[in-house]
């Protein structure tokens, strides 16, 4: 859901299609998403953000080394 | 109900008894021949062009709100055509030429104020690039003048010229550029289109799109099922949430642009001024608000209102620039749900599904667009083909990499622009 996507990368060879849709295409929620964030001014942590793209009320962060580790 | 000067001063003598809601209130019919989603400036001007160039009739624009609420009344009314690539180019010139020729064709004050836009730069790099984007605009058949310091201290003398950071070194100034007054853009063409037989259907909201075997049929709405022949999806800032109903994922994020405002003050700025190290453009309004805007709060939202460190960042830019700004109170702020597309630049083009149409990816250009856009729209669903001034606005660049139009030239990917 949302842009945490970019976790899911296609296979090299996936074809143009799918790298489109990946690189550029977007489901674009408006309410509950789980985006990728950067603590560029903090640790460098690449976190997955699970919050409401309406209210912006966040629900709650996890690392995204976690988060791509549960999903394979 | 023609507007005039006689019928002005004949309403003043009469107590103002004759005048008539500017749009009738109609109940939706069971079929259209063309359904637009969304009542905003471009879905209205769509209509307005389809009635009034393609000589169309059975056609209802359906808002899910009212006629002006949405981002037509929620930016900072600047037209201009200063683009430096080809595609955005012939387009938003396209659009001014219509700016310019708008009130006459309306028969409707829009307040179109042509003060001229000053984008100023702060360095030899950004005044060879401004040379090259000038001569873009002077090919393209539009104005362009490059100013030096000086003159530029004639035109704006309370900018801190000499700021140890960011000195200004001049400016490129493209005098056809202006303001407007978005509310009444909308309501000028949303008249001109009820006038023509368009239906305006407020609060109307789509909540499915019909297609069968890869042909639109129509629309369920909360005021019931429409079935149209051509449906046309003009609905920028919730974009992915419509073409979703017709099973399509859009190459569109939606983001916050903030603007601000601040309370009225005596004449001071005749022109719309950018500065060139900083996101951050002003401009004056007839009331006398400074009306002056900032860059994406950059991640994606549909809150329209953003948060603290792009506000701050804007104050801070604005006090760079220009410190008198500072002896002036903000009375309010505001986001728009703006929908940006990889490149930063919109699309205007046919989809997979026979019949339905998209208009998207405004980015930060919308209101400038309103006539071009509907006119280019209107063009493409009346004849199948596109306007010449938007064929280059197309959904598949973005799979194929080409044409790709990165004004900025950082990258045609989500969140660079």
């Amino acid at each position: 859901m949302g842009h945490a996507l970019a976790l899911e990368r296609p296979a090299p060879d996936a074809g143009a299609q799918v790298w489109d849709d990946y690189v550029h295409n977007r489901e674009n929620p408006a309410g509950e998403t789980r985006d990728l964030w950067y603590h560029g001014l903090g640790c460098g942590a690449w976190l997955v953000v699970h919050r409401n793209t309406v209210t912006h009320e966040i629900y709650g962060a996890a690392l995204a080394r976690d988060v791509k580790g549960a999903g394979q | 109900m023609r507007f005039s000067g006689f019928r002005i001063l004949k309403e003043g003598l009469t107590g103002n008894k004759g005048w008539r809601p500017h749009w009738r209130d109609p109940e939706p019919k069971a079929e259209y021949d063309i359904v637009i989603i969304g009542g905003g400036g471009h879905g209205l001007s769509t209509a307005y062009y389809l009635a009034k160039e393609h000589g169309l009739r059975n056609i209802a624009v359906l808002e899910k709100g009212y006629i002006g609420g949405g981002n037509v009344g929620r930016n900072t009314t600047i037209v201009r055509a200063n683009y430096n690539l080809p595609g955005n180019s012939e387009f938003y010139s396209h659009s001014l030429k219509l700016w310019e020729g708008l009130e006459q064709d309306l028969n409707y004050n829009v307040m179109m104020s042509q003060r001229g836009v000053l984008n100023l730069f702060h360095s030899d790099g950004q005044r060879d690039y401004a040379a090259r984007r000038a001569n873009s605009m002077i090919n393209q058949g539009d104005d362009a003048q490059l100013l030096d310091r000086e003159a530029v201290r004639r035109m704006v003398p309370f900018l801190d010229f000499d700021n140890v950071r960011f000195p200004i070194f001049g400016g490129l100034f493209h005098a056809r550029g202006g303001t407007a007054r978005h509310d009444a853009v909308a309501w000028g063409y949303a008249r001109g289109a009820d006038q023509r037989g368009v239906d305006l259907l407020q609060n109307c909201e789509v909540t499915g799109i019909d297609v069968e075997n890869g042909r639109v049929r129509g629309v369920q709405t909360s005021r019931g099922p429409i079935r149209a022949k051509k449906v046309a999806m003009v609905v920028a800032g919730r974009t992915s949430q419509v073409a979703a109903m017709a099973g399509m994922r859009l190459p569109i994020e939606s983001h916050i642009l903030q603007a601000f405002v601040t309370e009225g003050l005596k004449p001071l700025i005749d022109n719309v001024v950018t500065f060139g190290m900083g996101h951050f453009y002003i401009s004056q309004s007839d009331k006398g608000g400074l009306v002056f805007g900032g860059d994406l709060d950059f991640y994606a939202s549909y809150a329209a209102r953003g948060n603290l460190p792009m506000a701050e960042h804007v104050m801070e830019a604005a006090m760079t620039l220009m410190p008198a700004i500072g002896k002036a109170r903000v009375l309010r702020s505001w986001g728009g749900i703006m929908d940006m597309s990889p490149d930063g630049s919109p699309i205007i083009d046919k989809t997979d599904i026979e019949g339905l149409y998209l208009n998207c990816g405004w980015c930060y250009g919308g209101f400038k667009a309103v006539p071009g856009s509907g006119n280019c729209f209107a063009h493409l669903i009346a004849q199948d083909r596109p306007h010449p001034a938007a064929a280059r606005l197309r959904l598949d660049r973005f799979r194929t990499g080409r044409g790709l139009m990165d004004e900025e030239g950082t990258g045609a990917q989500h969140n660079l622009h």
